[in-house]
């Protein structure tokens, strides 16, 4: 039950979406989605789901259900309010900074939650371009390289992970090798792993 | 209009009695070294042996066993710290036993002398938090230096058969200390009825100063101070006496010791009050903890399909003020370790809220809580997914 004072001042943004968070789903509406994506898991202390509906490659319209902390449903609200009219390119790229920045900061440990968001977002693009049975062309525009040397990017970290391909530091280290040369990106792939491994649940 | 505020984290911190103000705003005036041999010393030295008399009186015990610190934590490593330098020296006890659910400051101090090698095992709990004796049983032997298991956990309540654990630790031959940080003025503590080597509480926990607290110890347990320097307290303990603090303490000690059986009733009635109004209000709910074994004033609910952290502000914003288990409260990814350890499921864990009553609350109080808390959870409940 640690508390850091400091760093449970949050924004008077955060507060607004959290009191009064925008677009969540209603029974009642009968909200028709062409996309649902979901991340992260009960146990895990948070869990998204986001479900859009599409026009002309545009998110015309987005519901959101949160389960977690204040961070977490002031971030799926406010990229509720982002992504609505954006296009689904523009979407895709929906980065959790500029999220945060939205918000106008978040105490440091709460950023996971905010990665959570456009996690979420992504994963309903892709369940909608799935659904249309369409080639996805945002999948690798998105992708960070982390081990230079080896040409290792997040996104495969992410896929490795999220497929249960990679289920050990080690694994991931054999498929992909990275950490294998210059060994600098070790840390950075150890972090992305453990993150990549509480919002998938694994 | 003015918003109503409600405090109910007193396991956190208690607010001090206006009558401990008062007797450490008088004592700041006494600003003699207590241990000087003149006049102002002598008169501060004095207001400092009442205060331990009273303490010695509130835990049974003699006063000459009675050692000032700047709270429970010093308290519980200073304990440890004794067995660790015996263990050091080469005694053939070299194994200290303890619980998975102790406070923090012996929890992570486990965890730190664990991985500079000392054998330390932490005895389970069962679905209550509650030792069972025979699992403490199979984890004493003759190479035990140390048993160390609290009286009431400041989470769920639960409290924990401390006499009968001092009984089998004995057997063995291993001194028994216990943590009673929060049990002062909520159970009876007997030092001499628990038979138990040292035991630690701290002032801010019973409507005494925060920073000062005590490690009462035993005339024949061994001791080594964790603070070297002058001859305070014996050499048990160096540093100037806080005076105006050991008086406070002194001061809420008899509070406590004098108001023990009227606060623990009144305690007991406010949280069952709260327990029944929110299982008959609020569908799906769990209260965590032993419900026969319970510090009066303790009350832990999870519910489920509401993240702790959000209820926690929600009522913050209405004006109750508690606490929570969940991860997202505690800038880590892990739940609270006390309901894990007692086989919470961990969604429950994240749950999880602390109602903890204090003497200044009311029965209205309990009602404003049961007004405002089941909108709460039904609101996060229909934004939660499913």
């Amino acid at each position: 039950m640690t508390n850091f004072m400091s760093q449970w001042v949050y924004t008077p943004v955060v507060k607004d979406h959290f009191m009064n968070p925008r677009n969540t789903w209603q029974e009642e509406e009968n909200f028709q989605a062409d996309g649902i994506g979901e991340v992260g898991s009960l146990s895990c202390g948070d869990q998204m789901q986001v479900m859009i509906k599409v026009d002309n490659d545009t998110i015309s319209d987005l519901r959101w259900l949160t389960y977690g902390c204040a961070s977490a449903i002031a971030s799926t609200s406010m990229m509720s309010e982002m992504a609505i009219g954006m296009s689904l390119h523009d979407a895709y790229h929906l980065t959790p900074d500029k999220i945060t920045e939205a918000l106008g900061g978040l105490p440091e440990h709460k950023f996971h939650c905010s990665v959570l968001g456009d996690k979420a977002l992504r994963a309903a693009i892709d369940d909608y371009l799935e659904k249309a049975g369409r080639e996805n062309p945002f999948k690798n525009s998105v992708a960070k390289t982390i081990c230079e040397c080896n040409g290792v990017t997040d996104m495969q970290i992410e896929d490795l992970v999220k497929r249960g391909e990679a289920k050990t530091l080690e694994q991931l280290q054999e498929i992909t090798k990275f950490g294998t040369v210059c060994g600098k990106c070790k840390q950075q792939v150890s972090d992305l792993f453990d993150e990549f491994k509480h919002i998938y649940n694994v | 209009m003015e918003q109503k505020t409600i405090y109910l984290d007193n396991n956190a911190t208690t607010p001090m009695h206006e009558d401990v103000i008062e007797a450490v705003n008088e004592a700041n005036t006494l600003f003699g070294n207590a241990s000087s041999m003149h006049s102002y010393g002598r008169e501060a030295a004095m207001a400092i042996e009442e205060s331990r008399k009273a303490l010695a009186s509130l835990i049974d015990c003699d006063p000459s066993s009675i050692v000032f610190t700047s709270g429970a934590s010093e308290s519980n490593n200073t304990v440890f710290n004794i067995f660790r330098e015996r263990i050091d020296l080469g005694s053939k006890r070299n194994r200290i036993v303890t619980t998975t659910i102790e406070h923090p400051s012996i929890n992570e101090l486990v965890k730190y002398l664990k991985n500079l090698g000392y054998h330390v095992d932490e005895c389970p709990v069962d679905h209550s938090g509650r030792v069972d004796l025979e699992v403490m049983k199979t984890y004493l032997g003759e190479d035990v230096a140390l048993v160390s298991v609290m009286a009431g956990n400041n989470e769920i309540g639960t409290i924990q058969p401390v006499k009968e654990i001092a009984r089998l630790a004995h057997e063995v031959g291993a001194y028994m200390h216990s943590d009673a940080t929060q049990a002062i003025g909520k159970i009876p503590v007997s030092m001499r009825n628990w038979d138990v080597d040292y035991l630690s509480l701290s002032g801010h926990k019973f409507y005494g100063p925060k920073g000062i607290g005590v490690l009462a110890v035993k005339a024949k347990a061994p001791h080594t101070p964790l603070i070297h320097g002058g001859h305070q307290e014996g050499g048990r303990r160096a540093g100037t006496y806080n005076t105006a603090s050991i008086v406070g303490i002194g001061v809420a000690a008899a509070l406590a010791e004098r108001d023990l059986e009227e606060e623990s009733k009144k305690l007991w009635t406010l949280r069952e009050m709260l327990r029944k109004g929110i299982e008959e209000r609020i569908p799906n709910v769990v209260v965590n903890g032993n419900q026969e074994y319970c510090l009066p004033g303790t009350l832990d609910v999870s519910f489920p399909h509401a993240e702790g952290e959000s209820i926690l502000l929600y009522l913050d914003m209405e004006g109750i003020m508690v606490s929570t288990g969940s991860a997202c409260a505690s800038g880590s990814l892990e739940p609270s370790y006390v309901l894990l350890a007692s086989g919470v499921d961990i969604e429950l864990a994240h749950g999880s809220i602390r109602f903890s009553f204090g003497r200044y609350n009311t029965e209205d109080d309990v009602a404003y809580v049961l007004e405002k808390l089941p909108p709460i959870i039904k609101r996060l409940r229909e934004m939660s997914t499913r």
